[in-house]
């Protein structure tokens, strides 16, 4: 049986959203902050908002703001004292993070659709072939991220967002090398690591690398997704599967 | 120009293991790595490396530092394989550096529940590796299986129940396909217990109680249900001889610690070294070091294996320098005494008898005992060089505690050491787990120092003197170099022949680990753990 998924009845159920903004911004808007969120502000506060204690940006309750404009100050100057640094954004790039926080929680479809785990599994492993490049437990490959608990760390709209729009969701720290050494070997990889002299990755044979730049002739760090979109490739039924899979990887235990 | 996506055009890749079992077996052959904490099964903390000799060890330079993001006890002894170094931060996070630049490749964080208790700092020795595998102890007592390439986790199997007291800092011993551990949590009245676990699953294989129950033999030597909680705990690495098929592990004081008339009777396998079936857990013999012990002289020591001539004919031999300042021969095919004598201070016995045990001389209560209560040596790893024929010890030497017992009655998860030492000169802080920057104790509280013992004729054959204590561990390589610390904020290398010093760089604070060697591009590595940093030396170029 497929349950459609509400997350916006799902949540408003709850009081919190007695004060919804959701509608108030453009499409537009939204698609252009989720990209400046995901380049400027995910690394600390992950791709759900909440990886911070105390701080969950899609709750829409802060404990520095409840206008937009009390937002905007927040990430226009940082918190002084705090890990949270101050942002130089145009006002078009501002209005797109305030509305990118604002609906958060159900951006994307607003109802992501999750199907049956045991037949998105057989996609996983079969036309998707994500094990090509993940890993999940002691199968599949190491050179894109470990999946093993991503059901527990990302939600499912965060999810379908990475399987339609890779850029869009691309981490930082997630981004693809392509090295040239002045010795002519090339060599790709995930980047791990890097420095002002020296950068670490892990090669397509799953080696660990640690490279001196002064040895390399081209460094070039890639900022599109390696992983293509799985829009075209997967009807939207195999698409709902292999959510429902990958919402039941919760990691070892 | 478009960017290619290069892992589109990728193949899935069947990788070789980074650590085979005969990897392990054989780990004198490849000095290049360190794969176990000890360096090898025979743990002689031994390396046949050989670029830095006496000759030119002056040029020795600090080649990086990778700090730790912890203020605990620094402890932990690294793994190399194939340029790549696995270290633990205290307490139990995994890092992998590159062990050229000390630049990190991943951080695996452990959370330890908040029921942990460990005695003595939430602090861990090091890890096992196996295939692509690493093996960590945690002080809440869980085993974890950890990705070496990527740093994931695989498993994690609790052990024990740390809110009863029980801990691991252990670095574990991967034998064939499993990886074998001991409990902590001699302080709290735990039963202590070796434990196997498959290498692949985490599921239990075995697990060997160091005090027997009822009906087994050795039950006897503990009165009423004091077997219950006698402590007995493990927290440094055992040894392995493939050949024989055994491991071997020093096992912890019994508990209470001071009031030994709380548990009359011998109290096996406190203090004690067990020799046991791998593949069963099943013990093959035992030897005790210090029955009915009233002054914590756990047997918690690194088991030496050793193959030479003894009296004239090639014997198995087992080199013990213990806690309760004796150092002892056994056979370690059989667990016979084939010698033994004092090598610091002993005033507790008078000396051993043909079978090894203490002929006892107690001091009157209230009266300095020799040695101390942290022993004339302790978990620091010895070494011992095939060149030299010589075995190395830390010491502390002159140094004594004055024991006073007190009854304690057991609670679960609660501290349980039956009174406490204190140091012979009212007043004075006798030296402990850890010191200041400054060394306020005096000369008549004792010092450390580097003892070398002939083998052949368990006579000193060197001495090197500190001004503090050591709790630092020491290595041994094939250009007669060895390298050690102390409490006093240097790493020192000394010609193992002789014990005369080479070399010294300041690390600032103690070394309480014990050093290693790799090699990488032609290059030997020396590793130390000191104060809150790994510091690497190599030659100056
Ligand atoms: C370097 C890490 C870091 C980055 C990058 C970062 N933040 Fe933060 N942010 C923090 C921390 C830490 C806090 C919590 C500070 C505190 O109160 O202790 C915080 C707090 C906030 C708050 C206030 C939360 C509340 O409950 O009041 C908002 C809003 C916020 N961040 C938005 C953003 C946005 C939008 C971006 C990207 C444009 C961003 N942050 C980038 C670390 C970061
Ligand atoms: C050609 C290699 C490749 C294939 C095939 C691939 N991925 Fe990815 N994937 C990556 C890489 C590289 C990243 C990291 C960069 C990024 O976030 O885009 C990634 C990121 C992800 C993420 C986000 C991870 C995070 O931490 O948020 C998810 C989820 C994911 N992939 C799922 C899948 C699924 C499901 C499939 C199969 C349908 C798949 N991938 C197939 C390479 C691949």
């Amino acid at each position: 049986m497929r349950i459609e998924f509400c997350l916006s009845i799902a949540l408003c159920a709850i009081p919190l959203c007695a004060q919804d903004h959701a509608g108030q911004y453009t499409q537009a808007d939204i698609e252009r902050g989720s990209r400046l969120y995901a380049l400027n502000c995910a690394l600390c506060h992950g791709v759900n908002g909440d990886s911070i204690s105390n701080v969950d940006l899609k709750s829409g309750r802060f404990r520095n703001a409840t206008s937009d404009e009390d937002l905007a100050k927040v990430v226009a100057n940082g918190l002084q004292g705090t890990a949270m640094p101050p942002h130089k954004f145009d006002t078009s790039e501002m209005t797109g993070v305030i509305a990118y926080i604002r609906s958060m929680r159900d951006y994307g479809t607003g109802a992501v659709a999750i199907g049956e785990a045991s037949a998105g599994k057989a996609v996983f492993e079969g036309k998707g072939a994500c094990l090509s490049c993940h890993r999940v437990g002691a199968a599949g490959s190491r050179v894109a991220p470990d999946l093993t608990d991503i059901g527990s760390i990302r939600s499912a709209s965060a999810l379908e967002r990475s399987l339609l729009d890779p850029n869009a969701a691309m981490l930082p720290i997630n981004r693809s090398v392509r090295i040239v050494t002045k010795a002519g070997k090339v060599i790709n990889g995930r980047r791990l690591n890097e420095d002002t002299y020296s950068v670490q990755l892990m090669d397509e044979k799953e080696n660990l690398l640690s490279l001196n730049k002064a040895d390399l002739r081209e460094y070039k760090v890639i900022t599109t997704s390696p992983m293509p979109s799985f829009k075209d490739k997967l009807s939207a039924p195999e698409l709902a599967d292999l959510l429902a899979y990958l919402l039941t990887l919760k990691g070892i235990n | 120009m478009t960017v290619r996506p290069w892992l589109l055009c990728l193949i899935p890749i069947a990788l070789a293991a980074q650590v085979t079992s005969d990897q392990l077996v054989n780990a004198a052959l490849n000095p290049k790595n360190w794969v176990t904490y000890n360096g090898s099964y025979m743990s002689q903390s031994y390396s046949p490396l050989s670029q830095i000799t006496p000759g030119n060890a002056r040029n020795l330079e600090q080649k990086w530092v990778f700090q730790v993001e912890s203020l605990q006890k620094f402890e932990s002894r690294p793994l190399v394989v194939n340029g790549i170094m696995y270290i633990t931060q205290p307490p139990n996070d995994v890092v992998a550096l590159d062990a050229r630049t000390g630049r990190a490749f991943w951080i695996y964080r452990y959370n330890n529940s908040p029921d942990a208790r460990p005695c003595c700092g939430s602090i861990n020795r090091g890890l096992a590796i196996s295939g692509d595998t690493l093996f960590m102890a945690t002080v809440d007592a869980h085993l974890v299986a950890i990705d070496a390439r990527n740093g994931r986790p695989l498993w994690d199997v609790k052990v024990a129940e740390a809110a009863a007291g029980y801990a691991m800092t252990v670095a574990p011993l991967v034998i064939k396909d499993k990886v074998v551990v001991g409990v902590a949590g001699g302080e709290y009245g735990i039963r202590g217990f070796i434990s196997a676990y498959d290498t692949r699953t985490g599921k239990e294989a075995w697990k060997f109680y160091t005090i027997p129950g009822p009906g087994e033999p050795g039950n006897e030597t503990w009165e009423g249900d004091t077997w219950k909680y006698g402590g007995a705990s493990i927290w440094v690495t055992g040894s392995y001889d493939p050949d024989l098929n055994l491991t071997y592990w020093g096992i912890g004081n019994p508990g209470p610690d001071w009031n030994p008339i709380q548990r009359k009777g011998a109290n096996l396998y406190s203090d004690s070294v067990v020799a046991l079936d791998p593949d069963t857990g099943k013990l093959k013999w035992h030897f005790q070091f210090t029955p009915n012990d009233p002054y914590d002289y756990d047997s918690v020591q690194v088991p030496v294996l050793v193959d030479t001539a003894w009296r004239g004919t090639a014997r198995k031999l087992m080199l013990w320098a213990n806690r309760n300042g004796f150092y002892y021969v056994l056979d370690r095919i059989t667990g016979e005494f084939l010698s033994g004598n004092s090598f610091v201070k002993v005033t507790w016995a008078k000396g051993l008898d043909d079978a090894g045990k203490p002929i006892l001389t107690p001091q009157p209560p209230g009266t300095p005992v020799y040695p101390g209560v942290q022993g004339g040596t302790n978990w620091y790893s010895p070494s011992y060089s095939p060149r030299t024929g010589l075995f190395y010890i830390s010491a502390w030497e002159d140094y004594a505690s004055i024991f006073l017992p007190q009854a304690n009655e057991y609670k679960e998860g609660q501290r349980f050491t039956g009174g406490r030492p204190v140091a012979p000169i009212a007043g004075a802080n006798n030296p402990s787990l850890r010191s200041g920057q400054i060394n306020v104790t005096t000369e008549a509280l004792g010092h450390g120092s580097v003892i070398a013992i002939d083998v052949r004729t368990g006579q000193k054959k060197w001495k090197f003197d500190m001004i503090d204590v050591t709790d630092a561990g020491i290595l041994t390589t094939g250009s007669d170099v060895l390298f050690t610390g102390g409490r006093e904020g240097y790493f020192h290398a000394l010609d193992a022949r002789t014990g005369a010093l080479l070399w010294k760089g300041s690390v600032g604070g103690q070394v309480s680990a014990a050093p290693m060697a790799y090699e990488l591009d032609g290059k030997q590595y020396i590793a130390v753990a000191a104060g809150h940093a790994m510091f690497v030396y190599g030659l100056r170029e």
